[in-house]
């Protein structure tokens, strides 16, 4: 945004920056979900390993959001308040772009939390929230084209509009998986039994899994 | 309208001379089933333990003492099963009627003609274990006998606990005493993992008590007529009558009741015979076992039966003809048990269609080498959340064991078999 | 971090044969010809008792409990 005050440029500055960094890394978590889902990755990749990397990237996506949320609700030049943490629309400033905001922080915190206590809660009340996700990340992205003013620099706006590209393949492959069951939309991990796995289950007829 | 009589004036009551059979099947089939009246003219009244722990605990006693066993296939002892529900709170009763196993008709038959004995049985084990109901899960075919028959006990005000009477699910696994319970609860006729047992969480989240309806019937005698009466049928390891379903190479197919211990050729002389020399037995159930004719010598008794690794099972006795082809019944009733899968552990669901198409081939003189199937054998038994694997597993090692020369000569490109009609039914694929 | 006599269990409904328990637990578990989990019997020994942990913790089905 250009200079509203000369003063605290370092909180904005700071803001849209770990902005920018959520947007990215909840991007990467977002086709990691999918890809420990589906099975792709690279094939050297064990499925720990990705299943790993999705958890902690996830963290690293909580701690730039945080980051990101408290230097704006800091800056004294926009008037944001504590309360749109968590309560739509409560700002001031921009009230519908950071009440986007808010709502993907509502739900990806209930992602967050219900994955945190997923063996208390059991998987099925773990699986219904997780969906959420898909809900929480175009919130995200709203939010970000309207809230923020760097896309035009060319560098954000490709790192924006290719978190779009990656988030919305790894969803349509997703969604494609959950009405074909069984789609073989990537390797499995190497190793005998579990390739054969995949190919004996495809070879048996009427096979559906969830 | 009820005698309050405890289990000492038994020996008073009218009923069957006792220790001659038939004891379940007592009543003229012919007739349809036996009315209130008749029901009591023919067993006396059912005792009432009442609602006080010692008596309670006398029957439950008794029961001990007759040994009685499940009939339902697994052979539980009756009396542990209701201690461990009777030592709980808010208990239920399941009357598991269902025969999901469609080549047996016994549960079908004893519901037709003594439907009431059956429902003293679940009553009696209500009011022992403090249920305030009883669910009667019964097949389609006499779902109507068995609502008649709770509605004339209503209409007298006959019972101290509700009865309901529920159709159960078709399929094989539907029998089973979780799937039963998830079939009542939900709709859907799927085992479920155990722990935790039925007798801590079953139906509601309530202790339940799940009992074939055989065994209810013959709990049902064993309160009214006691344990030494029971005992003086069967052997000591198995006391008691049981109920069979004979079909196959005998000109006289049908459920007869036997006494437990019975030699093999004599049981299945009540159903007329073998019509000539067979070659092999079915026991038990479609996830039983074959044994060679040779058995036939053996009593009936799970306590002999187990040498060849078999067990009397859900009273099942099918005769193989000799002009059948023991493989291509095998195969044909392994396909059906692996389509019948519930579909929710993946040894079972995979697992089991491999091997089916592995024996097909077999059958069809298509294959011979069995590593492939005993590997996939050996990776399914145990593996699932029911026994249903188990069960597949016994059947195809029973048959590659007693139709070894069959396999050498299929492996050749021969079959013995000059028959084409099948022997053991097999339902036709339902959609799902 | 000791065992303490516990066994790995698996649910075979919750199981889906994603196979991550496999990888990160060889020395108990190994794979059917179908993706699904055959786990040894007896106790987890102490010195995989860490691995046992992380495979309970991993399984996305929650399918993998130790049993005391």
């Amino acid at each position: 945004m250009s200079a509203i005050g000369a003063g605290s440029q370092g909180l904005w500055f700071v803001s849209r920056a770990s902005g920018l960094a959520v947007l990215a890394s909840f991007s990467a978590v977002m086709v990691l979900g999918v890809a420990q889902r589906l099975g792709s990755a690279p094939r050297r990749w064990p499925r720990f390993a990705v299943a790993e990397l999705h958890r902690t990237l996830a963290l690293f996506s909580v701690a730039f959001l945080a980051l990101h949320v408290v230097t704006a609700i800091l800056d004294p030049y926009v008037s944001i308040g504590w309360a749109a943490t968590v309560l739509p629309f409560a700002s001031g400033y921009r009230t519908l772009a950071v009440g986007l905001g808010t709502l993907a922080v509502d739900f990806g915190g209930a992602v967050l939390l219900t994955s945190l206590a997923r063996v208390r809660l059991g998987w099925r009340a773990w699986r219904a929230v997780h969906w959420l996700a898909y809900v929480a990340w175009p919130v995200a992205f709203v939010h970000a084209l309207t809230a923020g003013n760097d896309l035009r620099i060319w560098w954000v706006a490709l790192a924006v509009w290719g978190s779009a590209v990656a988030v919305a393949t790894a969803a349509v492959a997703r969604l494609l998986e959950a009405i074909r069951p069984g789609t073989r939309s990537g390797r499995p991990t190497e190793g005998p039994a579990a390739t054969s796995g995949q190919v004996m289950r495809e070879a048996t007829p009427g096979h559906a899994r969830s | 309208m009820r005698a309050a009589s405890s289990h000492h004036q038994l020996a008073d009551s009218p009923g069957p001379r006792l220790s001659q059979l038939p004891r379940l099947l007592a009543a003229d089939p012919w007739a349809g089933p036996a009315s209130l009246a008749e029901h009591i003219g023919r067993y006396g009244l059912p005792p009432s333990p009442g609602l006080d722990q010692p008596r309670r605990r006398a029957l439950i006693d008794e029961v001990a003492q007759s040994g009685l066993a499940g009939r339902g296939g697994a052979g539980f002892p009756a009396a542990r099963k209701l201690a461990a529900v009777a030592a709980r709170h808010r208990a239920l009763v399941v009357a598991n009627g269902t025969e999901g196993e469609p080549a047996s008709a016994k549960d079908k038959v004893l519901l037709a003609v003594s439907p009431h004995l059956v429902v003293d049985g679940a009553v009696l084990a209500a009011e022992i274990v403090g249920a305030d109901e009883v669910t009667v899960v019964v097949h389609h075919a006499v779902r109507e006998i068995v609502d008649a028959a709770a509605d004339e006990r209503r209409r007298a005000a006959f019972d101290r606990v509700r009865i309901q009477v529920a159709t159960g699910a078709g399929g094989f696994v539907a029998g089973e005493a979780s799937a039963v319970v998830h079939w009542i609860e939900r709709g859907v006729a799927t085992p479920a993992l155990t722990p935790p047992r039925l007798s801590e969480r079953g139906l509601r989240g309530r202790p339940t008590l799940v009992q074939n309806v055989e065994a209810l019937a013959h709990l049902a005698l064993v309160a009214r007529f006691g344990a030494a009466w029971f005992r003086k049928a069967g052997t000591p390891e198995e006391p008691g009558s049981m109920l069979v379903t004979i079909l196959g190479a005998v000109p006289d197919p049908g459920v007869h009741e036997v006494a437990i211990g019975t030699p093999i050729d004599e049981v299945l002389g009540r159903a007329g015979g073998p019509a000539a020399p067979l070659p092999a037995l079915l026991l038990g159930g479609y996830s039983g076992t074959w044994v060679s004719a040779a058995a036939a010598a053996l009593p009936y008794s799970s306590a002999s039966l187990a040498t060849l690794g078999a067990s009397v099972g859900a009273g099942l006795i099918a005769a193989l003809p000799g002009d059948a082809c023991g493989l291509a019944e095998t195969a044909r009733v392994v396909r059906y048990l692996a389509d019948e899968s519930a579909g929710q552990c993946g040894p079972c669901l995979f697992g089991l269609s491999a091997v089916a198409g592995e024996i097909q081939r077999l059958a069809d003189g298509r294959l011979s080498d069995l590593s492939t199937v005993r590997r996939w054998l050996g990776q399914v038994d145990g593996r699932g959340a029911c026994h249903h694997p188990d069960g597949v597993v016994r059947l195809v090692r029973s048959a590659l064991s007693v139709f070894g020369d069959e396999l050498e000569r299929h492996s050749q490109g021969w079959c013995c078999a000059t028959g084409t009609a099948s022997v053991l039914p097999v339902p036709v694929r339902r959609h799902r | 971090m000791t065992g303490a006599a516990a066994r790995l269990r698996v649910n075979p409904i919750a199981c889906d044969g994603r196979g991550l328990c496999a990888e990160i637990l060889p020395e108990l578990i190994t794979l059917d010809d179908w993706g699904f989990p055959v786990i040894r019997d007896g106790d987890v020994p102490d010195g995989v008792y860490p691995e046992a942990r992380e495979a309970v913790r991993l399984c996305p089905k929650l399918a993998l409990w130790l049993e005391r």
